[in-house]
């Protein structure tokens, strides 16, 4: 007597739980239980459970009976010939999901010549075994597992061809490569997946090799003469959007060039660009500060308007313009209405991002490195042949890692660069790396890949022979122009005075507690100081209750707010930060009095 | 001679001093041992820590980032003979915490001559350990009708741990006062003298199964490992004060894990340098380096009061004299609060409050000041 559960509720109990289990099945693949609906027979607490809930992972496997597996070479007949697909499979009972608690019960074959009258199921493919975007890994049966799901996230990342109705979407902050191929060494994902309508990266050459010690540390050296010819050339679109929102009364914004008298009117240089309709003209090239889309809204306060305040009657200027450290081009404009009938405007910015020192690189195993140099031509090393790589990969990023799927797609690529065709590279069913090395040797090359090469800058030959081989090599989103930054002055924050925070509001960098620590363990304490005045502020404080007094500058005199005129008031020098906190003392009905000391 | 050592005394310290006489040679001129003096008194103040150095900040951060590359979890080898030690970086935060009930408690029994030889070294751990009365019975029942909780002792537990009947019924009588207890053959019958229900009858079962019988309290478990050419005994459970009535225990070496035992029993100095140990076993053991001086200042300041104060708001944190750095630590309101009700006062003496302020912190550059004689 076993006890059955149906979705995680007791229903009751099963005299013969195996057979109980095994005639579930048998219903299902004969159609008359829903597919979804899995079983499984715990042993050890004696316990059926059948389950149909949602939420679990379900994957599909091919059904075995007896050693040889339902789906025939008649099956794949028919669905070459398009006569079935795929549900009928499932109905037919050929293919079944199970999800991870029937999966306890079955015994599946990775490959069908390992079939014995044991095994329940067949693997449909042992790429089955991992996910969409490590499957696109090549040669991932030679890669440690967690590099083998980093190189999968890193090609979520990469820049491609994304959609190619690109230029009329207005995608938020997206980018696409110029030139996109498809890769040499793929896999059979890259089919399933049709990877050849939206590729994301490169096939170029890489010498695995230190170069002036430009790519220590993961960093990777490329060749101008590359970049020139299109390596890895990207254009970054990003939209700017206006909206004529409605306001109550029936005043509504309105797109078009402010007019001089209106509240916040920038300069007119800023509007330069702006057509008679307030917007900008396409193929305008645009920079910081310039208006893309002129708009003025509506006063404020409605309700306290004065008649007789002229300030408070009129329009405020409320145009999109570019922010600090932005550019581009227009593109693209588009004027319509959204869902509530209001007229929206999207201006699309085009930008273009030339490699440069920082951009992020990687191959698709996880071996991800910045841009640490960009050489000439004339300066990268050269194979005795004249082939002068795209890119230095650095050797010491391979031992700690494991990574030798890298490797061997190195070779292959190489392989099929020379061969003139398309390596498979999949996961547990690849070519041979042995075959791809005795064809790269019968095409006249050195078997192990390795090739003597020249000192680009010198013309010296190198003593040893350099690993040099096709890759391909993906751009990732990361690029140094969306992150470069730096102050030295700029805006502040009303409450604390204290700098603003984050690359898009031109904030500082935050000199934290324990960059503090530093200073004072050198005894560095006047310097210390020098670099947390940014908030420093100078205020009168009143000798007899010890409260910030009030300075008048007409008559050019402090007096304290609770002492009268009749005081000593002397200038100490805070910071903001703290007097915002006395401020707050207060608040709190705390009287926070200042003593204060002799300077002398 | 003796006027040359003396006109150094006060600069040199006393203990470098004697130590210097020490090794004189015994025929040495004048000249000759004044130039020793001299240099010695160079090397001296060369090493000595400059005025306005933050030795409390430089200790922390060399302690605290070591810290960060600490290994959490505790390593264990399957088939060895070892027992079950908090290590890493919980046992650093306990005990830089200076908690009162550490999680693993040890004690290392050095033994007296000639225990420590290794003969009967089994005997002797096992009569360290603390057997309890659970430990040598085989049933604890209630016999409802008479209201009485029964023991059966098993003969053989108890023989092995080298007592008899007689001792046994001498602890229980010991332990548990105004009840009648009566031992019949391996029986123990315990009746309460009071007219208790038989509610109490079970919290009195329960109670009985902890009685100490003998042994070194709350020591659980013991282990007799060679340590050089002698043995010694390490336990599980520490009683630091029990185990020094113990004739076969040399309570010049024998040391605990517990620091704050240590502080109790051999007081605020030993607990001190148990401090320094423990903390430098720790670091030993991540196989990291950190100068012990730098240990020596955070035991200094756990110490200074005459007892352990952890490194928590409770502990060190609360010595602070200034108002604003206790606030900056953690629980501010409470502080300020409690600083607003009795008018504390701060005197902005040291390094939070002035960077708070943004003031030159009184270290390094920013302690000297200027004194200047004023013309009358």
């Amino acid at each position: 007597m076993a006890e059955l559960f149906l979705n995680n509720k007791f229903k009751g109990e099963v005299d013969d739980p195996k057979r109980f289990v095994s005639s579930v099945i048998e219903e299902r693949r004969k159609g008359n239980i829903p597919l979804n609906v899995n079983v499984c027979y715990d042993e050890e607490s004696d316990t059926v459970y059948v389950d149909g809930t949602k939420g679990r992972v379900v994957r599909p496997l091919i059904v075995v009976k007896n050693g040889k597996p339902a789906l025939t070479d008649k099956h794949i007949q028919q669905l070459q010939k398009g006569e079935v697909v795929w549900d009928d499979l499932l109905k037919q009972g050929v293919i079944e999901y199970l999800d991870a608690a029937e999966e306890e019960n079955t015994l599946i074959a990775f490959f069908e010549d390992e079939l014995t009258p044991e095994h329940t199921h067949l693997e449909l493919h042992p790429i089955a075994l991992v996910g969409l975007t490590t499957a696109l890994v090549p040669y991932g049966n030679y890669c440690h597992s967690t590099k083998l799901a980093i190189g999968g996230k890193n090609q979520k990342q990469a820049i491609g061809f994304y959609a190619a109705n690109f230029s009329v979407r207005m995608d938020m902050d997206v980018n696409l490569l110029q030139t996109p191929q498809v890769p040499v060494v793929a896999t059979i994902m890259h089919e399933i997946s049709s990877y050849k309508e939206h590729p994301s990266g490169q096939n170029i050459v890489v010498a695995v090799m230190g170069y002036m010690g430009y790519n220590i540390e993961d960093a990777v050296v490329i060749n101008q003469g590359s970049i020139d010819r299109g390596f890895a050339r990207s254009t970054y679109f990003r939209p700017a959007v206006a909206e004529e929102l409605r306001y109550a009364g029936g005043l509504t914004d309105d797109i078009c060039i402010p007019d001089k008298d209106i509240k916040g009117y920038k300069s007119e240089v800023d509007y330069r660009y702006l057509e008679e309709e307030g917007i900008i003209y396409p193929e305008a090239r645009v920079g910081e500060g310039d208006v893309i889309i002129g708009k003025t809204s509506p006063p404020r306060f409605l309700s306290s308007m004065d008649e007789y305040n002229l300030a408070s009657n009129v329009r405020r200027e409320s145009s999109v313009a570019l922010k600090h450290g932005e550019e581009g081009i227009v593109d693209f404009i588009l004027i319509t209405e959204n869902g509530e009938g209001n007229k929206l405007v999207q201006v699309r910015l085009r930008d273009s991002r030339i490699p440069e020192i920082g951009d992020k690189f990687t191959s698709r195993h996880g071996q991800k490195g910045v841009v640490g140099a960009i050489l000439t031509q004339s300066d990268m090393p050269f194979t005795a042949s004249g082939i002068v790589p795209d890119l230095i990969f650095s050797p010491h990023g391979i031992p700690s890692r494991m990574t030798i799927s890298h490797l061997i797609e190195l070779v292959g690529a190489k392989l099929g660069a020379m061969a003139g065709r398309y390596i498979d590279g999949t996961t547990f069913a690849a070519e041979d790396e042995a075959d791809l090395r005795k064809e790269l040797n019968s095409l006249g090359f050195r078997e192990n890949g390795t090739e003597t090469m020249y000192n680009g800058q010198t013309g010296e030959q190198m003593q040893a022979k350099v690993f040099v081989g096709n890759m391909y090599y993906l751009k990732l989103k990361h690029m140094v122009a969306n992150k470069i930054h730096s102050r030295a002055r700029g805006p502040i924050q009303l409450l604390t005075r204290q700098p603003t925070e984050g690359r898009a509001k031109e904030g500082g960098l935050r000199l934290g507690e324990m960059e503090k620590d530093t200073f004072v363990a050198h005894g560095a304490s006047l310097l210390l100081k020098e670099r947390f005045d940014s908030d420093k502020t100078i205020v009168p404080v009143c000798e007899e209750c010890g409260i910030i007094a009030v300075y008048n500058e007409f008559k050019n005199k402090s007096y304290c707010p609770i002492c009268g005129d009749n005081v000593e008031i002397n200038n100490v020098e805070i910071s903001y930060a703290f007097k915002l906190m006395l401020d707050e003392f207060k608040s709190l009905g705390v009287y926070p009095k200042m003593v204060l000391e002799s300077k002398y | 001679m003796e006027d040359l050592f003396k006109s150094y005394e006060g600069k040199i310290p006393d203990s470098l001093l004697e130590k210097v006489k020490e090794h004189l040679p015994p025929k040495i001129d004048r000249k000759k041992a004044e130039e020793i003096l001299e240099r010695v008194y160079q090397e001296f103040t060369n090493a000595c820590v400059d005025p306005g150095e933050s030795v409390g900040l430089i200790a922390a951060e060399s302690i605290g980032e070591q810290g960060t590359q600490m290994t959490l979890n505790t390593f264990h080898y399957a088939g060895v003979a070892e027992m079950n030690v908090t290590v890493g970086l919980p046992r650093l935060i306990e005990i830089l915490d200076g908690r009162k009930n550490i999680s693993t408690p040890m004690m290392e029994i050095y033994l007296a001559a000639p225990y420590n030889k290794g003969k009967d070294i089994k005997q002797i751990a096992l009569s360290i350990k603390e057997n309890k009365l659970k430990d040598i019975a085989s049933e604890f029942s209630i016999n409802v009708a008479e209201l009485i909780v029964e023991v059966a002792l098993d003969e053989q537990k108890v023989n092995a741990i080298g007592i008899d009947m007689a001792k046994v019924k001498k602890a229980v009588e010991k332990a548990l006062k105004d009840f009648n207890i009566k031992t019949k053959d391996n029986i123990i019958s315990i009746r309460s003298s009071k007219d208790d229900g038989l509610n109490e009858l079970y919290k009195l079962k329960e109670k009985i199964k902890e009685i100490h019988i003998s042994g070194i309290k709350d020591v659980y478990q013991v282990l007799p490992v060679r340590r050089g050419d002698e043995f010694i005994i390490i336990t599980a459970g520490s009683n630091l004060k029990a185990a020094f009535d113990n004739e076969y225990v040399d309570p010049i070496r024998t040391t605990t894990n517990n620091v704050c035992e240590v502080s109790d029993v051999l007081g605020i100095e030993a607990a001190r340098q148990s401090i320094i140990n423990e903390v430098f076993k720790v670091i030993e053991n991540q196989g990291l380096n950190i100068d012990k001086r730098h240990m020596m200042i955070v035991a200094d300041m756990m110490c200074n009061s005459g007892s352990i104060k952890g490194v928590t708001r409770y502990g060190v944190v609360s010595q602070k004299a200034s108002v604003l750095a206790k606030a900056s630590f953690e629980t501010p309101i409470k502080h300020i609060i409690s600083a607003a009700l009795v008018g504390e006062e701060d005197k902005l003496n040291s390094v939070v409050e002035n960077v708070m302020l943004n003031q030159a912190v009184p270290v390094g550059t920013g302690l000297p000041g200027l004194i200047t004689k004023i013309k009358k």
